[in-house]
């Protein structure tokens, strides 16, 4: 039974749309959770802890999030553990971002001068005060660009979830077509959802880093 | 016991050995301009004085507290030594204010009101009082030096290092800083200063010590050094800098 996609669509779409956000802001707290503690591995004086989280690193970067995906999803089954999929997306998706994330942060707190935990160590702060009130405040505001970048694609990879069958924007879309048989005019507004998601965090980052002063 | 005992130390990065064994003492309220080429180890003796670097071998015992003890309290060291870079090294992301304060709070754990009226005192000393919530990059580089001497000044060192702290200014800014110095050392400030201000080493510092190749090769008064150089290689360095 095909019929005309109407506004009823729209807030399907929209409701979809919550999962999207639901999505990405879950992975993005327990990525950034995860993240930080891989930035930090990444830096820190013990070389087997660096290769730890190297080889995590280079591994999540360097295989297909759909890979991933699938690889949770229909290959844990095989080994007697089912997930649903929330669970595997919110789970891939945060191991992915906390790769991608670890390497940014890791980055900005490399990027701040070593004379600046000189100037630190000078007044006579400690390592962590060094670390907590020089470092990692200047490091923040480097890095908010980057990480906002990384989100926005965060977004936009959140669709791969709905080869899993979780339904966000993209399957939801997919549901919708198949019933009204336009699919130009459902993944337009598809896409147009996707860039009001996008564009807000573009524009806070901007905010942030007109706040942040990122040119100081 | 000398404010600065310092007893054959021995610095060396790699194969490159930039200290051979120097010995230094340095009394409460003198001032000490340490000249020599670049190279010749200036500056990392000035960093070895307050542990930024680590000796081989040798001793370094800075008012009471030994530098080079495997346990040194190197924090503790650092609010009696203080140094001011050539680079100045404000924190960017930090007020004029909060750059004096931050050091007052986390480190001598002052309430925010003293930090700040200290921190009011010593950027005013420095002729800053206007600038106060301004943020380091929109001073000069000679503002941003006295902010610098400023924040390092408000912690009450015993000593303080200052490690070419002009050769980063523009000519027309290098007076102001000095001036800065010339106040804190009518104030009795014990000082030792690697610079290029030879004219400012011989009005200012009570002694001169000549550096070259890693050893101290003159060190006497400050006027009779510059004015008679015993050696050919104090006078050659002389000769280069002066004109």
């Amino acid at each position: 039974m095909i019929r005309d996609f109407d506004s009823g669509d729209v807030v399907y779409l929209l409701l979809a749309a919550r999962w999207t956000v639901a999505l990405v802001v879950s992975a993005t707290l327990c990525g950034g959770v995860l993240g930080f503690v891989v930035a930090i591995a990444r830096v820190v004086p013990v070389a087997p802890v660096r290769w730890l989280a190297i080889g995590y690193i280079n591994l999540i970067q360097g295989t297909p999030l759909l890979g991933q995906l699938f690889a949770l999803f229909f290959a844990l089954p095989l080994i007697g553990i089912t997930v649903d999929a929330w669970s595997a997306a919110l789970v891939c998706m945060s191991i992915y971002a906390s790769a991608f994330l670890g390497e940014i942060w890791r980055s900005g707190l490399q990027s701040v001068h070593q004379r600046q935990w000189e100037a630190g160590a000078s007044l006579g702060l400690t390592y962590r005060q060094q670390l907590g009130h020089v470092v990692i405040p200047q490091a923040l505001r480097i890095s908010v660009a980057p990480t906002v970048g990384f989100l926005v694609q965060l977004v936009k990879d959140t669709s791969l979830a709905a080869l899993i069958g979780f339904v966000e924007l993209t399957r939801a879309s997919q549901i919708i077509s198949s019933a009204t048989f336009s699919p130009l005019t459902v993944y337009t507004t598809a896409a147009a959802i996707y860039f009001v998601i996008c564009f807000s965090l573009s524009q806070l980052s901007q905010v942030l880093e007109g706040r942040l002063h990122v040119t100081r | 016991m000398s404010l600065v005992e310092i007893d054959n130390i021995h610095k060396r990065f790699g194969p490159v050995e930039v200290l051979k064994g120097v010995s230094l003492k340095v009394e409460k309220g003198e001032i000490v301009a340490v000249i020599g080429r670049s190279g010749s180890g200036k500056s990392t003796l000035l960093r070895c004085i307050n542990g930024l670097e680590r000796v081989q071998d040798g001793r370094i015992i800075v008012d009471g507290i030994e530098v080079t003890a495997p346990n040194a309290d190197l924090n503790l060291l650092r609010q009696r030594a203080g140094m001011v870079f050539q680079s100045y090294n404000l924190f960017p992301h930090l007020t004029v204010e909060r750059n004096v304060m931050l050091a007052l709070k986390l480190v001598r754990k002052l309430e925010s009101s003293d930090a700040r009226r200290i921190a009011h005192e010593m950027v005013g000393k420095v002729g800053l009082a206007e600038k106060f919530l301004a943020y380091p990059d929109e001073l000069s580089g000679g503002q941003q030096q006295r902010v610098a001497i400023a924040r390092s000044l408000a912690m009450q060192p015993a000593l303080m290092l200052f490690d070419e702290i002009t050769s980063a200014l523009d000519p027309e800014l290098v007076g102001e800083v000095l001036r800065v110095l010339e106040s804190v050392a009518r104030e009795g400030m014990t000082m030792m200063l690697v610079t290029h201000e030879m004219n400012f080493a011989k009005n200012v510092a009570h002694r001169v010590i000549f550096m070259h190749e890693g050893r101290i090769h003159e060190d006497g008064p400050a006027r009779e050094i510059l004015a008679e150089p015993r050696t050919a290689e104090l006078r050659s360095f002389l000769s280069a800098v002066l004109h």
